[in-house]
């Protein structure tokens, strides 16, 4: 196996996320692709682990991992409390702090 | 090696078609399942790096917690389930060219910087190398990171009550 199968496919899926954080008006859909970058990462700790031989790429993997678990309740939480404000969760009309 | 090629070719080919589904489909039901799709993935290519306890609790918190709590998001939010049209907004083409521009910049240092690298995936970590390194170098971040779950919890249940 090339390390760079790995790279390149967490390199799309990276990108993949980005567009979808960019495009999407929907926040619940915005969430799912901050998810979709967390695993990006993920594979390449654990990858970048397994190419030097370390545990430390696994181990950090587990902490992004928790990080994640605790994104996405805060956000929903926050999205929730979006849709009783506004009965809306479109973030293109969540503009209250613009300047 | 064969095996191990074939395996990673079949995960990545679903990973990259249910990645883009979730970032295209008009369904956002639908963006949840194909989310799902893509954890299974990266939980099936930790197997194949040989870090069998991350793809454990990939699949214990990811699809068993993650995608339920989206769902869930989804249902509370009266999100419409059919198919909807306005789910992307007016920035699409601009989006379009950034998330092209970031991948094509990311190929083009991978490809240069880790070209042909071979991964020797016969000397693994086990799963007790990772416990160790956790509880003895990298025990005050774990304790850190409990705590932050801890006041995430805390916080999500605060923001989210009926008061």
């Amino acid at each position: 196996m090339l390390l760079n199968e790995y790279l390149f496919l967490a390199a799309f899926l990276f990108a993949a996320g980005v567009y979808g954080v960019l495009a999407r008006r929907n926040a619940v859909l915005v969430l799912m692709s901050v998810e979709l970058i967390l695993n990006a990462v993920n594979i390449n700790l654990v990858a970048f682990g397994a190419f030097r031989n370390s545990p430390v790429g696994q181990v950090f993997a587990l902490f992004v991992i928790a990080i994640a678990a605790a994104e996405v309740g805060v956000g929903l939480a926050i999205v929730l409390l979006i849709y009783r404000n506004r009965r809306s969760i479109d973030l293109s009309e969540v503009d209250v702090m613009r300047g | 090696m064969v095996a191990q090629q074939i395996a990673f070719g079949v995960t990545a080919f679903a990973m990259v078609v249910g990645a883009v589904r979730v970032v295209t489909t008009k369904n956002v039901v639908h963006a949840a399942l194909w989310l799902m799709l893509v954890l299974a993935g990266v939980a099936a290519n930790f197997i194949l790096l040989a870090a069998e306890f991350v793809a454990v609790v990939q699949v214990l918190v990811y699809i068993g917690a993650i995608v339920v709590l989206f769902l869930f998001g989804i249902m509370l939010t009266r999100a419409p389930i059919g198919r909807e049209s306005n789910l992307d907004n007016s920035m699409r083409p601009l989006s379009l060219v950034v998330g092209l521009l970031i991948f094509g910049l990311l190929a083009s240092v991978l490809a240069k910087q880790w070209g042909r690298v071979h991964l020797h995936t016969a000397n693994v970590q086990r799963t007790s190398d990772v416990a160790q390194s956790i509880f003895t170098q990298y025990v005050v971040p774990f304790e850190a990171v409990s705590v932050v779950l801890l006041a995430a919890l805390v916080g999500a249940v605060v923001i989210a009550r009926r008061d």
